[in-house]
């Protein structure tokens, strides 16, 4: 029997409303228990003055891999989210091919097990070749693997097709994920219509073309009474939009990227391509406003969106630039920021990355329950760094924290009891 | 001019002493072009690019025949001939122009941003924005002011109303910036459809009625309307009714005072924008500008010709990325 101990560290399992200075003894791969004498070990690891929490789960990432995979690959992205501090994380569909045949589904699977860091939870493509015009087989995806659904990349743009998937997927029980975005404003755009972008000379995005979407979106998951998510909120009357769903009682839920509550538009002046993204980066009022929601509630997970690209994707002016960054391995300092700021409780910032992912995608991860897979977490949340895009272990650079400092750095990332990641370093 | 400008990005990076230099300096080359032999040595040895990858006659030959009157060796390229038909990048192209040596690069491209972008990586080459996507166009502005230096009664304190489509216009912005500098007034006269969001950060006053923002005008600025782009994205449903609404007529000029000026950036339509008696009168001075913008220019190139500093080694890109990082204090 292969037994750890983590020692002394404080343990905050939100999905077990744990938070107190105390041991986790780990056997086989499982959590065996927690408590102040929780056992003895042949290896122990120690956690004073660290936080030890269940993996993290980050439900909104591209791996790019079949397809891209010189932007990223399942190894590179589990290399990434290990040193991240994230054990389970969920792909986004637009690879090539698209995630929207159960073989392809299956192949991501595997290809994430036999790398062996982190769990690959695929989104399936709620439309073929997400081009919102037929319905993927969801039961067949399913049966492969598939935890929820998106056209993510692309809205599912006609109400019509909405409305059935919202439906069809309902009927299941499977979850909708919407990039929320009305192409038709924000044509042409890179980056949020403001002040900035007149400033520069470029086509913005408006923020009505996220609010037209949800507001859409939310009357047909009324009417058919589904469940439904909006990727990546950006605006603060998303957020509102939400939060009055919500208090009608409708099963609609969202997710915010740390960009979004973390940075605003100035971050484009001088042309920042690593500041291009979709939604894009808004005004502090979104920002105010995205906190806020996360705040109150109304947005229970916190998600990255990772997004690599090839730096020849971004090295061509902002209007031709992709759009899209990192954001595993800044996910937990940035979020960190939060807990600081007073916004959420060290727990409740937790939870946003654990259990409130697992519950809305029905995983069986997120917490330190005993019995559970041991994956785990330990991070100082003192400690300052400075995040350097060439020591990512992505194979992408596109990030807007290149240079800054960043408060709070992952220790150990551990997966099904193993130490896969340690102090910089991803143990294979 | 305190310190030695290296690149014309635009009106934004200018001090108003820089400007005014500008302008000075143009203005003593106005009479360079008037000679019967129209050719001086300062730029002799220089080598200047124009790079242009939008359509362009007036600016890239004002370009060019700034640079060949004063000597420097001047050479054209188009985006029609140039390698991005074969797929090269832009950054790959500009290096390569770059490792030519020449002293300055002039630059038209339609994505804003363009020669900042640029001039990351060509740390040993001088560019000027001969105008990028929406975002600026300098020279045009130089030349407007050295217009209405010499052919009105200054641009101190004066107002001058841009009509068209500001939305999409780097002229308009570039003025707007400049006129906070030099502390002359913007009207801006547009439909909604053709402003963008959030213009009065510029301190502008915003008209929607053409005729109401003429009076009090010492300067009416008509824009080219893009004719393609008004009505195929709906801005605008018929160039007969912009005309109609936005066009400059003889009884709109008649609104404004003896003393207002009339100017274009060119090229005009004829009967869209401008009706053809007011671009043909006396208060137009568009060829003024016309003529105007290879002096300025001429003066351009003197102010920046050789002040990029001399290459001692080829630096890698991402060394060169992480020092322009550096230098816009983006890191620790």
């Amino acid at each position: 029997m292969t037994t750890l101990l983590i020692k002394g560290g404080r343990v905050i399992d939100p999905a077990n409303g744990i938070d107190e200075i105390s041991d986790v003894l780990i056997e086989d791969g499982r959590i065996a228990a927690i408590g102040k004498k929780a056992g003895k070990a042949k290896t122990t690891i120690d956690a004073t003055g660290l936080i030890v929490c269940p993996g993290l789960i980050d439900m909104h990432v591209h791996l790019r891999e079949p397809g891209q995979e010189w932007k990223e690959d399942i190894e590179s992205g589990s290399r990434a989210a290990v040193a991240g501090g994230v054990t389970s994380m969920c792909c986004m569909p637009n690879t090539t091919p698209r995630l929207d045949h159960a073989g392809v589904v299956r192949q991501v699977i595997e290809r994430a097990k036999q790398v062996g860091l982190c769990d690959v939870h695929p989104i399936g493509a709620v439309s073929r070749n997400l081009e919102g015009k037929e319905l993927s087989e969801m039961r067949e995806l399913v049966r492969a693997g598939a935890v929820a659904f998106s056209d993510d990349g692309m809205p599912i743009w006609h109400a019509g097709v909405m409305r059935k998937a919202l439906e069809y997927a309902s009927s299941f029980d499977f979850l909708v994920i919407q990039h929320a975005e009305d192409l038709e404003l924000t044509a042409g755009g890179c980056m949020n219509e403001g002040r900035i972008s007149t400033q520069l000379g470029v086509s913005g995005m408006p923020a009505v073309g996220e609010d037209d979407m949800v507001s859409r979106d939310i009357m047909l998951a009324k009417l058919v009474d589904a469940r439904y998510h909006v990727a990546h909120i950006s605006t603060q009357g998303a957020v509102e939009l939400v939060r009055r769903a919500q208090a009608e009682g409708l099963k609609v839920s969202t997710e915010a990227a740390p960009h979004h509550f973390a940075l605003t538009e100035e971050e484009l002046l001088g042309f920042n391509v690593d500041a291009k993204m979709s939604p894009p980066l808004r005004t502090e009022e979104d920002r105010l406003a995205v906190i806020e929601g996360l705040r109150d509630g109304t947005i229970s997970v916190i998600a990255t969106d990772h997004a690599p690209h090839h730096e020849d994707d971004k090295r061509c002016g902002l209007s031709c630039a992709a759009f899209g960054i990192v954001g595993l391995e800044s996910l937990l300092p940035v979020s960190l920021g939060l807990e600081r700021d007073g916004v959420l409780s060290m727990s409740g910032l937790i939870a946003t990355m654990t259990s409130n992912p697992a519950k809305l995608l029905h995983l069986e991860a997120g917490s330190l329950s005993e019995g559970a897979a041991a994956d785990v977490c330990i991070f100082n949340p003192g400690e300052k760094w400075t995040l350097d895009r060439n020591k990512l272990f992505s194979k992408s650079r596109n990030t807007p924290w290149h240079g800054r400092e960043m408060t709070g750095r992952v220790s150990h990332t551990l997966k099904g009891g193993r130490v896969v990641y340690q102090q910089g370093e991803i143990l294979v | 001019m305190s310190a030695v400008m290296q690149h014309l990005f635009g009106i934004a990076q200018l001090s108003k002493n820089q400007i005014e230099h500008l302008v000075n300096l143009g203005e003593s080359f106005i009479e360079l072009s008037r000679r019967p032999i129209k050719k001086a040595p300062t730029l002799r040895g220089k080598t200047v690019i124009n790079l242009f990858f939008e359509n362009s006659t007036r600016t890239r030959t004002s370009f060019e025949i700034a640079g060949k009157r004063l000597s420097a060796d001047v050479i054209n390229i188009s985006a029609s001939t140039s390698a991005t038909k074969k797929g090269e990048s832009l950054l790959d192209t500009g290096e390569t122009l770059a490792a030519m040596q020449p002293h300055v690069l002039v630059i038209r491209h339609s994505i804003a941003g363009t020669c900042e972008f640029l001039a990351d990586f060509l740390p040993h080459t001088s560019i000027v924005n001969a105008g990028d996507g929406g975002h600026e166009h300098p020279t045009q502005i130089l030349t407007d002011l050295l217009t209405l230096k010499t052919q009105a009664g200054g641009y101190d304190g004066i107002t001058m109303t841009i009509v068209g489509d500001i939305a999409h216009s780097r002229v308009a912005r570039s003025h707007l910036l400049a006129a906070q500098k030099l502390g002359y007034k913007v009207r801006v006269v547009a439909p909604k459809t053709l402003l963008p969001s959030h213009i009065e950060q510029y301190g502008c006053e915003v008209f929607h009625d053409f005729d109401a923002a003429i009076p009090g005008t010492d300067a009416l600025y008509m824009l080219r309307v893009q004719t393609e782009r008004l009505t195929d994205n709906c801005s605008f449903p018929s160039i007969r009714e912009y005309h109609e609404a936005y066009g400059l007529n003889s009884r709109r000029l008649a609104l404004a005072g003896d003393n207002c000026v009339v100017m274009h950036p060119g090229p005009m339509n004829r009967g869209v924008e401008i009706a053809s008696d007011v671009a043909d009168s006396v208060r137009s001075h568009i060829l003024d500008q016309v003529e105007h913008g290879v002096a300025v220019r001429m003066g351009v190139l003197t102010a920046l010709c050789g002040s990029a500093p001399d290459p001692v080694k080829r630096t890698p890109r991402r060394e060169l990325e992480e020092a322009a990082m550096r230098a816009q204090g983006k890191l620790l």
